[in-house]
């Protein structure tokens, strides 16, 4: 295997299971990414760093099966820019324009490859941004964003379109860009889980999770059982609250209100009784180095594993009640199709990956504990449609819903923390938690004196927004909102 | 269809109703009472993201949950800023988002109030000030209320644009 040379000279790298790390030059960077790519594998996230964090330079962590490499090529010091390109990836792995135009807006570090567009940074005044225009006759644009017609967060959205089929979309994202990774080298590193749960409000827990996975690997501390146990019925609840909210509104862009109103009952009990468990409605604090904010109380655990069972069983109720509704089945089947060849080519990954046939999870993969002992189940579908993804929601929520009840009924005995010493300065480590979207993924550096040198967080809305491009070709304009919800990818998760 | 029709009479309405010990109820009956003295019709929000991490999205969202039913009290989400009578903000508002919501001000018919939700469109939150971040909503448009939390609740939501309301920048206008 050509894979095993770049694992053999590869060292051990702190945190997530199966994580190694190699320090090349330009040749070992691209010899490194065509070997993985040819040998099926994948780009889990690039990114990059600044001067400030000691040494200028361009990561890439490279996925095959369930082992990740990540490469890092420390780039020349100096001020101008042009110093040195790095070899870009984007014939490889064609979701890394997007993340190597980002390093360039935020470290000014530069690829080769030809688009050097900013994409996080926006213009002051939001001058011109140029889109990529459709010529020929009848064609005209249509701009949606950065502020949409509903709850959601903001982007910018630019179809090119023959009367109502769509020729092309170009997505303009980075409006919800904060800084974040700036704003983690400001805190201390004990305290970084709190900024890496408000990275997406939507996956707090697994990223709140990669983050603590990281740290305490750095450290080498190992979490109580029952910490871990409690931490992936967190996570449970959360892709459980997420698909339930995503099933109602998928109803509902379909016409169904009826779909809407169910399932959003349905995630306001799983909301309560999970706010008894963990005293939040939403996690955003429930994990803290060494383990879990609080114990969960038996009563609260017995009712949330009433609710639970409950939800188990009208959400198979609700299931038979979509299949045969012929007008859901009618804008489902064959809406926003991303074939299975094509999500192998764009790097597809997570819940919108797994239905295009690209069955990758974490928690199966590579199982970090508790999953090790949980063993979950992976779900997946191949038709890549918008019926898919609402199928592999049904099936990982009733999956959700198995976990967290066998959590409940045998949760280990024990403590719910252990305490966690800040990292000497220098140590390194990799998260990764396959959160409801896909796997969320933590890089993080500490600096001296419990500070952070640099974090970095990585969504997987990077690998899947460039496929909802895709996805809405020679569809109609008014299927967008059901097309785009049916990936549901994060912004804030995606921009920093 | 039939599946449909037994589960929509099984389930019934789940509103709930108005025990003196519900708070969030006692906010919604409050909140109906007062949106008719205010405005005579229906409270028509533009919900706007100006930065956030979806979090105070997500609790907004179940506003519209059968529990909650706002529409049931006179609250609509509009698709437009021109048909809005009150603003609901997030934030931290980001750099690239600031034109974008002052934009979305301007668009709005006067009177008009602005309600800024969570922690971060109240002070800025974890994102604190910085090159990419403007910080809480008030840095950027005139706040007539700021609901804290991370997120705040459905209940605590509706305290808060009940508040707006009370404040009587409207009725004043
Ligand atoms: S207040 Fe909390 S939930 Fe709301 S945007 Fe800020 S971090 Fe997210």
């Amino acid at each position: 295997m050509t894979l095993a040379k770049w694992f053999d000279a590869a060292a051990p790298v702190a945190g997530a299971p199966g994580v190694t790390g190699l320090a090349v030059d330009d040749d070992g960077w691209r010899g490194a990414a065509e070997d993985f790519a040819a040998a099926g594998g994948r780009l889990v996230a690039l990114w990059a760093q600044g001067a400030e964090s000691g040494h200028r330079a361009v990561f890439a962590a490279l996925a095959a099966s369930a082992r990740v490499l990540v490469v890092e090529l420390p780039l020349a010091a100096g001020e101008s820019s042009a110093a040195h390109r790095y070899p870009g990836l984007q014939d490889l792995f064609p979701f890394a324009n997007r993340m190597q135009r980002a390093a360039g807006d935020l470290y000014g570090v530069h690829s080769t490859d030809p688009d050097t567009r900013p994409w996080l940074r926006h213009a002051p005044g939001g001058a011109s941004y140029e889109f990529v225009k459709v010529q020929g006759e009848g064609v005209h644009e249509i701009a949606v964003g950065p502020v949409h017609a509903g709850i959601i967060e903001p982007g910018h959205f630019r179809f090119s379109v023959v009367g109502e089929k769509v020729l092309r979309l170009e997505e303009r994202l980075g409006y919800a860009h904060k800084g974040v990774e700036r704003r983690f080298s400001q805190i201390g590193i004990l305290d970084g889980h709190r900024l890496a749960a408000r990275e997406s409000g939507d996956s707090a827990v697994a990223y709140s999770w990669a983050y603590v996975q990281a740290l305490e690997g750095q450290v080498e501390v190992e979490i109580p059982r029952r910490a871990a146990w409690l931490r992936a019925l967190a996570l449970e609840l959360e892709r459980l609250a997420n698909h339930l909210g995503d099933l109602g509104a998928l109803g509902n862009d379909a016409g169904f209100a009826f779909g809407l109103a169910q399932f959003s009952r349905l995630k306001e009990q799983l909301l309560r009784a999970t706010e008894q468990c963990f005293g939040q409605r939403y996690l955003l604090d429930a994990v803290i180095p060494g383990g879990v904010r609080a114990d969960v109380p038996a009563h609260a655990g017995a009712a949330l594993e009433r609710c639970v069972t409950g939800i188990a069983a009208e959400a198979r109720e609700l299931r038979d009640i979509f299949d045969e509704h012929a007008g859901l089945r009618d804008r489902f089947v064959g809406a926003g199709t991303v074939s299975c060849a094509l999500a192998a080519r764009l790097g597809l990954i997570g819940l919108a990956g797994r239905a295009s046939g690209q069955a990758f999870d974490w928690r199966v993969d590579a199982p970090c504990r508790p999953y090790d002992e949980l063993r979950p189940r992976k779900c997946g579908a191949a038709g890549g449609d918008v019926a898919a993804r609402v199928a592999v929601r049904f099936d990982e929520a009733q999956e959700s819903c198995r976990l967290a009840l066998g959590i409940l009924a045998d949760l280990p005995p024990g403590a719910v923390q252990t305490r966690v010493p800040a990292p000497p300065a220098d140590a390194f480590a990799i998260g990764v938690i396959e959160g409801w979207r896909g796997p969320v993924m933590i890089a993080l550096s500490a600096g001296p004196g419990g500070s952070i040198r640099r974090c970095h967080p990585h969504d997987p809305s990077w690998q899947n927004w460039p496929a909802l491009e895709h996805a809405i070709i020679d569809n109609i304009v008014p299927d967008f909102p059901l097309i785009n919800k049916s990936f549901n990818l994060a912004y804030s998760g995606h921009d920093l | 269809m039939l599946k449909t029709l037994r589960k929509i009479h099984r389930i019934g309405i789940v509103t709930e109703p108005a025990p003196a010990a519900d708070e969030s109820l006692r906010v919604r009956e409050a909140l109906q009472r007062r949106i008719l003295d205010v405005m005579g019709r229906a409270l028509c929000i533009r919900a706007v993201d100006a930065g956030s991490c979806n979090g105070c999205e997500l609790e907004m969202h179940a506003l519209g949950n059968p529990i909650y039913n706002i529409e049931g009290s006179g609250i609509r989400f509009v698709a437009s800023p021109r048909h809005a009578d009150l603003l609901l903000v997030t934030g931290p508002v980001t750099l690239n988002m600031r034109d974008a919501l002052r934009r979305t001000y301007e668009a709005t018919a006067d009177p008009k109030l602005v309600v800024a939700v969570g922690d971060c469109g109240c002070t800025g939150g974890i994102f604190g000030e910085s090159g990419a971040v403007v910080g809480r909503v008030a840095n950027v448009i005139p706040v007539d209320v700021a609901i804290p939390g991370c997120p705040p609740n459905p209940a605590r939501l509706l305290s808060g644009i009940l508040a707006a309301l009370s404040a009587g920048r409207v009725s004043s206008a």
